[in-house]
């Protein structure tokens, strides 16, 4: 089912706005304004924080689990008010996405992701790469991730993460 | 003339150059900075006397399972035999020393190195070495090992074993007590109270590269001054506050410890007036979105403690957190940095919800952690801060300069404790 090869056919429209939802996502996860993060999402979603080991073997533990748009507000408490951390930039490079199906409802589809860190007093590093696997529904407020499962393939993670990817 | 000699004796003991002003309650910032010293915990922590922890038996359920994992910095694998019986063998060629094993889990019939496809039984034995009796060519044997070559003689390193209540520690010391005995009574109870004999289940891992001396990690769990402070979390929900019932105990040689505390026991009715709610870290008006982050539901054998924090030196962490089970294991490399893997696991008699719910509490704790984050966080500049100035010194004399068991959290005597354990065994 993860076959690159199945891409289904959807209308240009389409195409445009789950781009630029991707787009979107990425530069107000870049931006440093944690608030917009949660709105990316459905009330009642689904979002997870996975290393591939885990994912691939069906062990269920992820790095983070959430299950709801509440819980993710809960994680932007936690960045602003709560986690002691070193302050770090994060920058995503979202590749395109794969689209396994499409109908009226939503969208099933892929992508594959890096983000790189960079903290004040040092290079840029390659912090945490991987694959979305999303699953996407249209809404009156345009189109919101009803499941994002980030898939890691850096499961040795450098120290801490912080930051939503 | 001849060039004077050069001396290639050891230095002396690293160990006993240290300075201590007094007892272990002011500790030399070159205890984490310096590579001899760290090679020397290495032999003596690691390599001779002690138990490492390498896993639990529920990831090698099978015969032919192996995982890879380490003691100390060698490379070792745990593996299950036709037999069923749990080994634990260096992942080191006997020929030519190959790390050979290089999946971190699976399932085999034998091992073999890929490099001169020489064969060992999942317990280690070698059983075959290519071209051993030679190659006939023309009439005549090539090679060929010697004649008094025994395969018996070249096994690959096989550790000695111990398992309970599911939980598998190997060392290379043959001579190693009992893992009963290494423990001692006071720790292995409440090792025994969270591996009752219950099938545990496995619910996934977490890998952390924390840039710290690994000592620092035993320490962060041998510190209930901490918690109740950096943990925003922990003081806001009562999890961790240091006037909730609490008990520090540690074995005879005070170098494992246990933390017990009891969420709820007090504080709570004396609301925001009491001193642990003035902390800056306590928020008055911080409530949950989605409460069920901290769904707490107490189980039988918890027995009355809603957390208990096991630190067994050197090399693992045992949490109960509320619902949430970890092992935490330490893996050192160099004196500057360790990877830490976490095992989160189950019982085999829990309900999906109670499943549910510990993965869903497993948010609080591993390098993401609404709590645990913030850990390798302080660890990491922490040692920055060593780096910066080694001949300096580090304080641990909250609750005094003694060490001793306590029936509060209002001090850093696991610390001392730890420190008394090091000199001991350090500078003999």
């Amino acid at each position: 089912m993860d076959s690159p090869s199945m891409t289904a056919r959807i209308d240009f429209d389409t195409w445009l706005a789950l781009t630029q939802l991707h787009a979107d996502y990425a530069s107000a996860l870049d931006s440093g304004q944690w608030e917009l993060w949660p709105e990316f999402f459905t009330d009642d979603c689904v979002y997870k924080l996975q290393p591939r080991e885990n994912f691939d073997r069906g062990l269920p533990l992820a790095t983070l689990s959430f299950e709801s748009k509440r819980m993710l507000r809960d994680r932007v408490y936690g960045i602003r008010e709560t986690l002691f951390h070193d302050p770090y930039y994060q920058r995503h490079v979202v590749g395109t996405p794969v689209i396994h199906s499409a109908d009226a409802s939503g969208i099933q589809c892929e992508a594959n992701y890096a983000v790189f860190r960079t903290k004040l007093d040092g290079p840029s590093t390659v912090f945490n790469v991987g694959r979305y696997i999303d699953t996407i529904v249209r809404t009156p407020e345009g189109l919101k991730f009803a499941q994002r499962l980030c898939i890691f393939d850096s499961e040795m993670i450098p120290n801490a993460i912080i930051y939503p990817i | 003339m001849n060039p004077a000699p050069v001396s290639l004796a050891p230095p002396a003991n690293p160990a006993a150059d240290l300075h201590w002003e007094a007892g272990t309650s002011r500790i030399p910032f070159a205890i984490y900075t310096d590579a001899q010293l760290h090679q020397k915990e290495l032999e003596r922590f690691f390599y001779r006397a002690h138990w490492s922890y390498v896993g639990l038996e529920v990831e090698i359920p099978e015969p032919g399972d192996f995982k890879r994992t380490v003691v100390g910095e060698r490379s070792v694998i745990m593996t299950r035999s036709a037999e069923g019986a749990i080994h634990v063998v260096e992942n080191v060629c006997a020929h030519r020393g190959m790390q050979f094993c290089r999946e971190r889990h699976g399932n085999k019939k034998e091992f073999v190195c890929p490099y001169h496809q020489w064969s060992y039984t999942l317990q280690g034995d070698l059983q075959g070495v290519p071209f051993r009796r030679g190659v006939r060519q023309d009439g005549k044997v090539n090679g060929g090992m010697p004649a008094d070559f025994a395969l018996k003689d070249h096994g690959l390193k096989a550790l000695k074993v111990a398992t309970r209540g599911g939980v598998v520690f190997a060392s290379f010391d043959p001579d190693v007590e009992s893992l009963e005995d290494f423990m001692g009574p006071a720790i292995l109870a409440y090792f025994d109270r969270l591996f009752n004999g219950r099938k545990l289940t496995l619910l996934g891992y977490n890998r952390q590269r924390i840039p710290g001396n690994w000592k620092l990690m035993q320490e962060n769990i041998k510190d209930p001054y901490h918690p109740g402070l950096l943990h925003t979390w922990f003081v806001t929900f009562g999890l961790w506050r240091a006037d909730n019932k609490s008990e520090l105990r540690m074995d005879a040689h005070h170098r494992h410890a246990a933390m017990i505390s009891t969420r709820g026991s007090s504080g709570q009715a004396s609301g925001a007036a009491a001193q642990v709610t003035q902390v800056s870290s306590f928020k008055d008006k911080m409530a949950l979105e989605d409460p069920r982050f901290l769904d707490i539901v107490p189980e039988a054998w918890w027995n009355g403690p809603t957390a208990v924090m096991m630190t067994l030196f050197p090399s693992v962490i045992f949490q109960q957190q509320v619902n949430s089970v970890s092992t935490r294991q330490i893996q050192p490399d160099g004196h500057g940095a360790f990877d830490f893997v976490w095992t989160h696991f189950g019982f085999a008699d829990d309900t999906p919800e109670m499943t549910q719910r510990r993965l869903r509490q497993a948010n609080l704790f591993g390098p993401a952690g609404f709590v645990s984050a913030d850990d390798g966080e302080v660890i990491e500049f922490s040692q920055q801060g060593f780096a910066q100035k080694p001949f300096h010194r580090a304080l641990a004399e909250l609750g005094g300069r003694e060490v001793g068991d306590t029936d509060h959290m209002v001090t850093e005597t696991l610390i001392r404790g730890m420190y008394a354990y090091w000199r001991k065994v350090m500078e003999a």
